[in-house]
């Protein structure tokens, strides 16, 4: 399954770049997420918690980046396994574009769903897919922008999702400076994000 | 021998088992319900090719209310590759590959839904949150899919030692096809692609097993279609005398071949893990698990040419085709041998060229589901008749009809080695009388000459189908049947078969009813469970009626000869002076001096006194039937349809069936067989179809993504029926169980190619399902030359 969508993000690159620089906020983007461990330079581990009504499943991640070119583009390969829910596995390029004074976040992934995921939910993986990333980057957004301000995000306990609504909660970032590939590690999660919120999604309609 | 009464056999009576199964009293597997029980709950494979590296129970051993977690290093010598259900036939240069499944996965995984581990607890509840428990490290492997892209060279191996996924290689010829090619007016050569789906019964499959251990015994119910068979191997396997071992299988939803696999996991698994936790264990299918874990029929692709005489006459068939078995060939050549045997359909195909490959794939085992590999075949002959019938200009039907094999040629030999091991022989058969009558009843020349055109200048784009095969029925080995008078009078009647929905407890009693002189409701019959009939084969294959209702025959008939023996020597006449009738025997003319039937049979049981040598007591015969072949039955279906040009809907108009299965037990059964057959037959055509992706996960396990149609879909249906009786067995009677699915997909491509003209664009239909997107694009296809 492929997707791909880009997003207008109206600031700078670097200030773009510097957004997904926070690893708290990051951390703080993934709804129920227990632990994030590093595994190495480009990798890192994580456990998340998601629950959907009554229905609890704790998944396992795990990203690993390459092609690193900051403040432009970079590749990052991730899968999550959700026990008897099933699994997805997928990657991304992700790269940024200046825009006049805004930029051009664009995206290009590709995913494999199996076990219940695809058995139950493959009709609906692409369409949720695309929803939960054009969420994702709006609200991402709206942080960088300002238009959201930092106290007014969301708690980032294991969030309740009904079919149709966006898994993850947004919190602004800090806006440290950080080294970039510290940066890219950080926007990883986006992925791991949607890929946890793909799971949530289909649950939902189980 | 007479019978006294032919009322019965041959009338259409109502269904003795209707009463107990409508009023909610039919006890099936899930029913079963015992004190003891504990439930089980499989944990089944997510990848479709994977080592397994390690398996972590001991979450789920944690958790509260389980009871056991087995996995294949918990099963010690009880682990291993089962016996093959049906060894392949007898074919010269035959190249077979054996590989079949185990009771759960070691090492390494071959198909999404294969079982890894068996959870055993308090409720099924319970059970299925310990899968969750359960931590399996899959190392995934590469993945062979495709059915072509298995077959080719560099395909990765489904069976590490298996070269090529080659799970069996057969060539079949009959006369010299490549002599005849030359000289032929005219040479079709098309690639067909033919899918058959899921059974879908309405009940999902289930096994429950108890084990005394201070009786010794062990009894399992199961929706299994071959008690017996099941009862041997479990016997065999769990080291136990047969006699140890008793399967029941129940009032059974559906069956259609998904409930024949033996053995199935669980259907081991079960019984194992309740010897060893001396507890009895119960594991219900859920209907996720289902698309996975229950046999299916999937995907060929065929080759093939038929070289023609100018009058449209054939002269040859040659055809290469691909069959995809699964991860595991249990079933043998079943399945594509009856494609191979199908091709050659009613017609004389004098050179017959025909070679295919089984090929391993990483997805569910293949076996056989109503039709059994016929449809493939059945797609192949007409496809190519209707495709030289347009290029002849010759007339659909009129192409049929000259190669029909004339009704004074049989028995007919087509000499290739058919599922029952013997030269694949037809019977008897007479198949013009067939579509002559079936022309008649959808009024074929009126509305091709004139209501067609009529419509279609209205812009409807209506189309019409007429199809014809015949079907291998009624094999052996044997089946046997025990007829007993109580001493109540009742009749009880007792096979080895089990029964899923055929009418059974109604057929077999009409038989017995008549030789007895009883009313058909006073015969109770008894199927499925071995300790009431130890022998048997099993229901497959449309051989129930034709070779259980034989043998139930020959018994009833010897009950009635001991009937008359002893009520001569009760009335002290000649058993020539005698009336059976009514459940009593009574001599002629004297219609006070009478006997009922049950104190007839406590008379025949004495208490005091001798019995001759030679006889036995009461009045009770057990007799056994096996035919040397299996016997054709025939037929032809035609329907009109009507196409939507903007949603590609097909609107069936009209649905004909004339069919031949020789001499009619009950007409109302073969209806509701020929019904069943015919609605499987549309899912196959137009709605089902089994969505793999590369990766062999299935992406539609679900009955909202995998169409199975509704009554909406089905439409009325007119039938008839010819009689050319069967030369195998005394009744002169075909089975037909699978009739009814077995020409639909035929059927469909050509009335809707019809509707849609699609000849006229240079479009073919070349496969099955067939689906509204799937004829919009061919619709909007239109080849160069067009």
């Amino acid at each position: 399954m492929e997707l791909s969508g880009d997003h207008r993000i109206a600031a700078s690159r670097q200030a773009v770049w510097n957004a997904l620089n926070d690893p708290e906020v990051l951390k703080a983007c993934i709804p129920g997420c227990e632990s994030l461990t590093r595994d190495g330079d480009n990798a890192f581990d994580a456990i998340v918690q998601a629950k959907v009504g009554p229905v609890r499943a704790k998944f396992s991640g795990r990203v690993e980046l390459s092609n690193i070119r900051p403040p432009e583009s970079y590749t990052i390969t991730g899968e999550g396994k959700g026990g008897t829910a099933g699994m997805a596995k997928g990657g991304a390029d992700v790269v940024l574009v200046e825009d006049g004074d805004g930029t051009v976040l664009r995206y290009t992934a590709n995913a494999d769903v199996a076990g219940k995921l695809a058995q139950i939910g493959s009709r609906l993986v692409k369409s949720a897919a695309n929803k939960q990333a054009r969420e994702f980057f709006s609200r991402f957004g709206d942080i960088v922008t300002g238009a959201v301000p930092l106290t007014q995000a969301v708690a980032p306990e294991a969030v309740s999702v009904a079919a149709g609504a966006p898994a993850t909660a947004v919190a602004p970032p800090g806006g440290r400076g950080d080294e970039n590939v510290a940066h890219i590690r950080r926007l990883n999660w986006a992925l791991l994000a949607i890929i946890v919120g793909l799971i949530a999604y289909i649950l939902a309609s189980l | 021998m007479k019978k006294t009464t032919n009322r019965y056999v041959g009338s259409p009576v109502k269904r003795n088992e209707d009463r107990a199964l409508l009023t909610g009293r039919g006890l099936f597997v899930d029913d079963i319900d015992l004190p003891d029980m504990l439930h089980a709950a499989v944990l089944r494979s997510p990848n479709a090719h994977a080592r397994i590296v390690g398996i972590d129970v001991a979450g789920a051993l944690e958790r509260d209310g389980v009871v056991a977690v087995i996995t294949a290093d918990d099963l010690g010598d009880f682990w291993q590759t089962v016996p093959l259900v049906v060894p392949p036939p007898p074919i010269d240069g035959l190249v077979f590959n054996k590989r079949t499944q185990v009771p759960l996965a070691k090492d390494k995984v071959r198909h999404v839904g294969e079982a890894v581990a068996l959870v055993v607890a308090e409720s099924r509840y319970v059970a299925e949150d310990a899968l969750n428990d359960i931590v399996v490290d899959y190392e995934p492997l590469a993945v062979a899919a495709d059915l072509e892209k298995a077959a080719a060279g560099d395909a990765p191996r489904v069976h590490d030692d298996v070269a090529g996924n080659v799970a069996a290689h057969v060539h079949q010829v009959k006369g010299d096809y490549g002599a005849v090619a030359g000289r032929a007016a005219k040479v079709i050569r098309r690639r067909f692609v033919y899918e058959h789906g899921m059974a879908q019964p309405m009940e999902t499959r289930g096994v429950v097993a108890q084990w005394d251990a201070k009786a010794g015994r062990l009894c399992v119910w199961a929706t299994t279609q071959a008690p017996t068979s099941l009862r041997n191997g479990l016997a065999d396997l769990l080291g136990l005398n047969a006699v140890q071992v008793r399967v029941i299988a129940p009032f059974v939803g559906g069956g259609f071949g998904s409930k024949l696999l033996m053995y199935y996991p669980e259907e081991l698994l079960v019984p194992w893990a309740a010897i060893k936790l001396g507890c009895s264990v119960k594991w219900i299918e859920d209907r996720g698990e289902h698309f996975l874990a229950t046999t299916q029929e999937r995907g060929q692709i065929h080759d093939a040419e038929i070289a023609l005489a100018a009058d449209g006459k054939i002269l040859g068939i040659k055809d290469v085709f691909l069959h995809d078995t699964g991860a595991y060939n249990p079933y043998g050549l079943t399945v594509p041998i009856n494609s191979q045997c199908q091709i050659l359909g009613p017609y004389v195909v004098p050179n017959y060229d025909s070679t295919f490959t089984a090929v391993f794939t990483n997805k569910p085992i293949v076996a056989p589901y109503r039709g059994a590999g016929r449809q493939h075949g059945v797609f192949v002959i007409e496809r190519l008749l209707d495709i030289a019938a347009r290029e002849l200009g010759i007339d659909r039907t009129e192409i049929r009809r000259r190669n029909f094999i004339p009704p004074d040629a049989f028995p007919f030999g087509n000499e290739i080695i058919f599922q029952d091991f013997a030269p694949l022989t037809y019977d008897s058969g007479d198949y013009a009388p067939i579509l002559d009558r079936l022309l008649e009843m959808i009024d074929y020349r009126r509305f091709v000459s004139e209501e067609q055109p009529k419509l279609r200048a209205q812009g409807k784009r209506v189309g019409i189908g007429v199809v014809c095969y015949i079907e291998g029925t009624g094999i052996g080995p044997y089946e046997g049947a025990k007829v007993q008078i109580q001493a109540n009078g009742r009749v009880c009647v007792t096979t080895g078969i089990g029964t899923q929905g055929q009418s059974h407890y109604t057929s077999f009693a009409q038989i017995a009813a008549d030789h007895l002189g009883v009313n058909v409701e006073n015969v109770d019959v008894i199927t499925g469970d071995t300790d009431q009939f130890y022998w048997g084969a099993g229901t497959f294959a449309s051989r129930g009626a034709v070779v259980a209702g034989n043998a139930v025959n020959e018994a009833a008939e010897a009950v009635h000869q001991k009937i008359l023996r002893v009520a001569a020597e009760h009335f002290g006449c000649g058993e020539d002076k005698l009336v059976v009738e009514d459940g009593q025997v009574s001599v002629a003319g004297e219609p006070g001096n009478a006997i009922g039937l049950g104190d007839l049979a406590k008379k025949a049981n004495p208490m005091r006194g001798a019995v001759q040598p030679g006889v036995e007591p009461g009045l009770e015969a057990t007799r056994y039937f096996g035919p040397a072949s299996g016997t054709t039955a025939s037929g032809a279906h035609a329907m009109i349809v009507e196409v939507d040009p903007e949603t590609m809907m097909v609107d069936i108009k009209k649905y004909v069936v004339v069919h031949d299965c020789g001499a009619v037990i009950n007409p109302l059964v073969v209806e509701g067989q020929i019904h069943g057959g015919v609605a499987q037959g549309i899912g196959n055509a137009f709605f089902e179809q089994l969505l793999f992706d590369d990766q062999g996960q299935l992406l539609n396990a679900t009955l909202v993504d995998y169409l199975i149609p509704t009554s909406l879909d089905i439409p009325h249906m007119t039938l008839d029926h010819t009689v050319t009786p069967s030369t195998t067995n005394r009744m002169g009677i075909k089975g037909v169980g699978e009739a009814g699915a077995i020409p639909v997909g035929p059927l469909f491509a050509q009335a809707v190619e019809d509707a849609l003209d699609l000849p006229s664009k240079g479009v073919d239909i070349l496969e099955i399902p067939l689906s509204p997107n799937r004829l919009w694009e061919l619709n909007q296809t239109t080849r160069p030359d067009h």
